[in-house]
């Protein structure tokens, strides 16, 4: 059995160096899918960079009115930050729903995004707030929207020898926020059924501007709902603008049959949850 | 390629150790430490038998790798007690009888002291939650829950 070299630099500079010199080395931050993936014997890497001595990959940081998050911050850490859970708290309750209070003392938002699941409970919240990924690489670095990184269930667009430093979200306008419900078995530890992120912001006079509500579980990859948008923009959440979020949402879902839900039920539970959570994230967002 | 040459602190006391890379730190502080506190259950970070903590963070010590122990505080379940003095939830979880088998027990206690130490008065459902990663499978639950509310009962009054 090969023999597994383990670095942990101290510089982004460094990692990238190592992961395009290796054919199959991978990025430990929380370890919570690596380990599990290496145990079961899915995956057995050549190398292992372990990024958690990279300041900026674990700091969380407030900058241009928005902030920075390290890909490999835990979500303990995201939980803790009352800022970013004020501005954020839609972002910051899809990390806090993964898993256990011991998985949260390790698990991250770079290695939930980059291990490709399509139940992934903290990427819908990045996509509806419009966060952006900051990739670093052999050439150098570059930005990338956090819906281009993953391409297919466990697959996603980095090339050899990059990585997802941290995550950029946009400084947020008056009146404005977001949400994330995720509907499992149960209520507490399990993978999602259905997931669904909502980001809103309303002028004075309570009519909504700007919307984008996203749904995991429920295809490949996290969906993005742009009909469920045009329903909020131009409304004041009227209940015909709400139904129309649940059925645009019902019809944007190409999920599978398993054993936490079929086709049916979670084409249904998407409409649910899309619409209840566009009321909290509204309520949020009226209130700052 | 020779085993890595790990040096950390567990329970407060320097401490060193040979690993190779896929060791986990719960087989590093079984087999090499031989602190069989720590109880292997699922190994997948679903039951919390493993846990421990890390510079104060609570973790499943089945998904930590040993090197990553490298200059960092490791706290186990040998670390509990004070001595012969047992700690207030240990000796709560005895008087209530909050342990059937007993194989959970460490992470219990483990998890539980580390919700105490930073919320002296949970609700139960702060509880519940809090201790979700923890799997008790002779199904103790309610007598665990209402140790360790009696414990940070008692700890508010002392």
């Amino acid at each position: 059995m090969k023999v597994i070299q383990y670095e942990a630099p101290g510089s982004i500079d460094a990692a990238v160096a190592l992961l395009a010199d290796s054919e199959d080395g991978r990025v430990l931050a929380g370890g919570t899918d690596l380990l599990v993936q290496m145990r079961a014997g899915l995956r057995r890497p050549g190398l292992i960079v372990d990024v958690k001595k990279i300041a900026e990959m674990c700091s969380i940081e407030q900058r241009d009115g928005g902030f920075i998050v390290g890909a490999a911050a835990s979500g303990a850490e995201l939980g803790e930050h009352a800022a970013l859970k004020a501005a954020w708290p839609g972002v910051v309750e899809g990390m806090e729903l993964v898993g256990s209070t011991q998985i949260q003392g390790r698990a991250s938002l770079g290695g939930n995004l980059c291990n490709g699941s399509p139940a992934a409970d903290s990427v819908p919240a990045l996509i509806a707030g419009g966060a952006i990924a900051l990739i670093a690489g052999p050439s150098g670095r570059r930005e990338a929207e956090v819906a281009a990184v993953v391409t297919g269930p466990g697959q996603i667009s980095l090339a050899n020898g990059e990585l997802v430093v941290a995550f950029k979200l946009p400084a947020r306008p008056a009146k404005s926020s977001d949400a994330y419900l995720r509907f499992i078995p149960r209520t507490e530890m399990d993978i999602a059924v259905v997931g669904a992120a909502v980001n809103l912001t309303f002028d004075d006079g309570g009519t909504c501007t700007d919307a984008c509500v996203v749904l995991g579980a429920v295809a490949p990859t996290a969906v993005v709902v742009p009909d469920a948008a045009a329903a909020l923009i131009g409304s004041k959440l009227e209940d015909s603008a709400l139904e129309a979020v649940a059925a645009a949402a019902s019809a944007a879902c190409n999920p599978i049959d398993d054993k936490r839900g079929t086709v049916e039920y979670r084409i249904k539970v998407a409409g649910v949850l899309a619409r209840r959570a566009t009321v909290i994230a509204a309520d949020r967002a009226r209130s700052n | 390629m020779a085993k890595h040459h790990v040096t950390t602190t567990i329970n407060g006391e320097p401490a060193e150790f040979l690993c190779n890379v896929e060791d986990t730190l719960l087989d590093v502080l079984r087999d090499e430490l031989r602190l069989t506190g720590t109880k292997e259950g699922c190994s997948s970070g679903d039951c919390g038998a493993c846990t421990v903590t890390i510079d104060g963070r609570l973790v499943c010590s089945c998904l930590v790798l040993g090197v990553e122990a490298e200059g960092h505080a490791v706290e186990t379940i040998e670390g509990m007690a004070n001595g012969e003095q047992l700690h207030p939830l240990q000796q709560k979880f005895l008087e209530e009888a909050a342990l059937q088998c007993g194989f959970c027990t460490p992470g219990f206690l483990v998890a539980a002291k580390s919700l105490l130490d930073t919320n002296t008065n949970p609700t139960e459902t702060e509880v519940r939650y809090w201790l979700a990663g923890n799997l008790c499978r002779c199904t103790g639950y309610d007598k665990i829950v209402r140790a360790v509310m009696d414990t940070a009962a008692d700890m508010r009054g002392a």
